[in-house]
């Protein structure tokens, strides 16, 4: 009939509440549990959509998403009362997402992809600023604030990540994700297999897990291609619905320093941008589809899963290929860091694993 | 004497010769035989006899002379008869009139020889221009039918933009209508979207509704056992005192959030301006002044002097940390200025460093390069010689200074300049003592002359005392009483005059004697003195008595 989720907000301020989220009948309800006296409140009407639900960083504040009478609204609360602070609607169709900025001051709320709009709200409900690109088309995929708050890169379905700044929100620039790579300051690192190398001597019988690992996967390595690069390019379906186009993936580095996307028309590249500059830095272009990638808390460090049992780690040092010492066959679908920045957490369906990295450089 | 029968004859028959030949008798009046002779080529030698028996038979040998002659005469040559005889013939003016004609003959040959070259020449060149006019009507008619194609294409062309642009518009039209088409869907779609979202609310609403009333119970969580707060204190009401304070904390926040930002704002502008400032000063350093034309000179003065002010003055007043707009805006225009002038400089710079370095260089900067070699290769020249000629010098006054070693030439030496200059100066003692005999002669001379001025005088005096007492005794019989008062004071007067003037003479030798050695001669002049001194004064230039010449010839003395 429905499933339900728990959040146990293990915060200081919080350590007196319980939070439980109700998703029945695809209705979400919040129930607010307060553990010392015997009061129980209720959210009305959240939302229930992708990202309607946003916790500031220092987690004093909670924005959720609500619709009511076909109207959308926002509402603030105080995570350390659970009282509400604001409640204002926003100019929204139909209310897609809601991210705080990592400062805790601004709450960015995009609409519906049929409609490219997003609107910034102030931590006191009044709102900043519209941003629109453009009309008809299929707006916004995807959005991420810069760790600073700086910036707010904005994916879209036309293939571009616009980027506003913080003091005006207007587009400082955009990013195209062209089908070939032209430009020569570009890095291009191109995984490609190589033959697993076996020494017959040392064959034995029955053969060691750790070589019948390598005898049946394949070692992958890295080149640099030359440029002008074209990478391999998928034109979705036009009369689907979601279709598979766009920037669907994007993630600023710790450092304020890279961006890292991924174009779904182009599904086996990740694209790192040098936010210093604002231009293309590097092209990692794999052998299957990228599932998901993500930033090392501490360092410009990106590792990214393709659904092969291998996980990629980039750096500006460079990037590597990493072979998970599994036996049969590990398909990691998305990966998770460990806040210290030592170890990734890598799941697959069924299974997952966690990879050590050493202090020093991995080679 | 013939008969002359005028016969009207065909002009320019070729039959003319026949006639001719059998006309006995000269039937042919002349004029009309006279073109013809000129026209007629000459004539083959069998015919010749014919022919000039044609003219000039035995019977009219004296007209046809008498006609030759005519003839000759008007046209220019001389008579064939003799001078002073009528009917005898010049037999040398004949043959130099024949001669004439035979030259005349050869000339009008060349002639014409001339003018059928020409006239073929101008036949071919005629030819040629025929030929060329012909080729430039092809060009013509080519060239004609080339921009007529031309045209023909460029109207196709532009009909086609044309078309291009119809086609433009209306897809842009197209656009348009779909954008509105897309529009008014949307709005329809929206509108329906939420009919149907009402729609399922409400279902939804009564499915929850249903569902619910189909439990016994609820599906509730309950919680049993609360945890106490670790400070004993019990929850928080929701008053409004507590949404005061979440409010007063999320002001706070945001608060805290923009004092940041502007912190940083400042810390980033008080950056720039310092790098601004600093980058005015280093272009001012750069911008060369030496280098630039007096007028720009005179232009970069005062702007110079204005951004020195301005630098005071936006030193002095970031210690302030003023950031008013007039302030930056002065910054940065008085940035931009610097940096317009600097550019332009550096442009100059290169402009100039690419003409040396391309090829085409300019004629008047190599040679005065080549010049610039040969004049401080002359220079280098010079120097060098006068470097000898010094040394040389330096050489010579070593050696006259060096030379005399030993005392004695010394000394002589020295002796012969003493010698030298004391003989020069017993010249000029000589000479001295010389004058002033001469000068003392004369005063000698002056002081007689005076004196016996002054003896003449008194005589004359005398003189004229007696004649005047004379005539007054004469005339005293008719005036008695009233000249006698005043005739004595003329006499007086004229008499203390003279006494006066000789005094003077006296005195005023003396302080011009001792003035020079030169003007011996009294300052002062009168008649007799003068006169006694043009006599006395032997040196002075004959028929001299003005005083102004004195002093030439004083010049003339001390030289």
């Amino acid at each position: 009939m429905g499933f339900y989720v728990f959040i146990f907000l293990s915060t200081k301020i919080n350590k007196y509440f319980l939070v439980s989220f109700f998703l029945f009948l695809r209705q979400l309800r919040i129930t607010v549990w307060s553990l010392c006296t015997k009061s129980v409140s209720y959210i009305k009407y959240p939302k229930a959509c992708q990202q309607g639900i946003a916790f500031t960083k220092d987690g004093r504040y909670m924005a959720v998403a609500e619709r009511r009478d076909c109207k959308d609204f926002v509402s603030i609360f105080v995570c350390s009362d659970w009282q509400l602070l604001r409640h204002f609607d926003t100019e929204t169709q139909d209310l897609f997402g809601i991210e705080w900025a990592p400062n805790g001051c601004v709450l960015a709320a995009w609409d519906t992809c049929l409609e490219y709009k997003i609107l910034l709200y102030s931590l006191d409900g009044r709102l900043l600023s519209t941003y629109r690109a453009y009309e008809w088309s299929l707006g916004i995929k995807s959005i991420a604030w810069s760790p600073s708050s700086q910036f707010l890169a904005i994916g879209s379905y036309d293939e571009k990540v616009r980027i506003l700044n913080h003091v005006t929100w207007k587009k400082i620039t955009e990013f195209e994700h062209p089908a070939t790579v032209a430009s020569s300051k570009t890095i291009v690192y191109k995984e490609v297999e190589k033959s697993p190398s076996v020494e017959t001597e040392r064959l034995s019988f029955p053969p060691t897990r750790a070589l019948a690992s390598s005898l049946f996967s394949t070692q992958s390595k890295y080149d640099v291609s030359q440029v002008p690069v074209s990478l391999q390019h998928i034109k979705p379906v036009a009369d689907r619905a979601n279709p598979k186009m766009g920037i669907g993936m994007l993630a600023f580095s710790p450092d304020n320093c890279f961006l890292a996307t991924k174009n779904d028309n182009i599904p086996n590249a990740v694209w790192i941008w040098d936010i210093q500059k604002l231009k293309l830095f590097v092209v990692l272009e794999q052998l299957c589809a990228v599932q998901s990638f993500q930033w090392d808390p501490r360092q410009p460090r990106l590792a990214v899963c393709t659904g092969s049992s291998k996980v990629y780690l980039w750096s500006p040092a460079g990037c590597v290929s990493v072979q998970v010492p599994m036996e049969g066959d590990f398909q990691i679908v998305s990966l998770a860091w460990h806040c210290s920045g030592d170890s990734v957490a890598l799941l697959s369906k069924d299974n997952f694993c966690v990879c050590y990295l050493e202090r020093e450089e991995v080679k | 004497m013939g008969d002359w029968k005028t016969i009207t004859v065909p002009v320019l028959s070729s039959d003319s010769k026949n006639i001719f030949h059998y006309t006995s008798e000269k039937k042919i009046s002349p004029p009309s035989m006279n073109s013809q002779v000129l026209r007629l080529p000459l004539p083959s030698s069998k015919s010749m006899h014919s022919f000039f028996s044609a003219f000039c038979t035995e019977e009219n040998i004296e007209q046809s002379i008498s006609y030759l002659n005519r003839e000759l005469t008007t046209l220019g040559f001389p008579s064939i008869y003799a001078e002073s005889k009528g009917q005898e013939l010049n037999l040398i003016s004949i043959i130099n009139c024949m001669n004439e004609l035979l030259v005349l003959q050869h000339k009008n040959l060349r002639a014409q020889e001339e003018v059928e070259m020409q006239h073929l020449k101008l036949g071919s060149d005629m030819d040629h221009l025929q030929n060329c006019y012909a080729k430039l009507k092809e060009q013509l008619e080519l060239s004609k039918r080339e921009i007529v194609g031309l045209q023909e294409r460029d109207r196709q062309l532009q009909s086609k933009n044309r078309n291009l642009h119809q086609l433009l518009k209306n897809e842009k039209d197209e656009v348009q209508k779909l954008q509105n088409i897309i529009s008014s869907r949307a709005t329809q779609y929206n509108h329906d979207m939420k009919r149907k979202e009402r729609e399922y609310n409400k279902l939804k609403e009564r499915l929850h509704q249903l569902v619910m009333n189909k439990k016994d119970k609820k599906i509730a969580m309950e919680v049993l056992n609360y945890v106490g707060r670790a400070d004993g204190k019990r929850g928080a009401w929701r008053t409004d005192k507590t949404e005061a304070r979440n409010e007063e904390e999320m002001y706070k926040v945001l608060l805290s959030d923009y004092e940041q930002r502007q912190k940083q704002l400042l810390v980033e502008n008080a950056e720039l301006k310092k790098v601004l400032q600093q980058m005015k000063k280093e272009i001012i350093l750069l911008l060369p002044p030496q280098k630039q034309k007096p007028k720009e000179r005179s232009e970069d003065g005062p702007v110079l002097s204005d951004l020195e002010e301005d630098i005071g003055e936006l030193n002095k007043e970031n210690m302030w940390e003023l950031s008013c707009e007039t302030v930056r805006e002065q910054l940065t225009n008085s940035i931009r200025k610097q940096w317009r002038m600097l550019k332009n400089h550096v442009e100059k710079l290169d402009n100039q460093v690419s003409r040396v370095h391309s090829g085409a260089l300019n004629e008047k900067d190599v040679i005065s390069r080549e010049d610039h070699e040969l004049e401080t290769e002359k220079l280098e020249l010079e120097i060098q010689q006068c470097k000898e000629m010094i040394k040389t010098q330096q050489q010579l006054l070593q050696q006259q200074l060096m030379s005399p070693c030993d005392d004695d030439t010394t000394l002589l030496l020295q002796d012969c300049y003493l010698l030298e200059e004391r003989e020069r100066l017993q010249e000029e003692w000589r000479l001295f003592r010389e004058q002033k005999k001469n000068f003392e002669k004369e005063r000698r001379s002056f002081t007689e002359a005076a004196i016996r001025l002054g003896l003449e005088r008194k005589a004359f005096e005398e003189d004229r005392g007696a004649w005047l007492k004379q005539q007054f005794l004469s005339m005293s019989t008719d005036y008695k009483h009233s000249e006698n008062v005043t005739t004595p004071s003329a006499f007086l007067g004229s008499c203390d005059q003279d006494n006066q003037l000789v005094k003077s003479t006296s005195q005023r030798k003396p302080p011009c004697m001792l003035s020079g050695p030169v003007s011996g001669e009294p300052c002062q002049t009168s008649q007799y003195i003068t006169r006694n001194s043009s006599s006395a004064a032997s040196k002075k230039p004959a028929g001299d008595s003005k005083p102004n010449q004195w002093v030439e010839s004083d010049k003339e003395e001390t030289e």
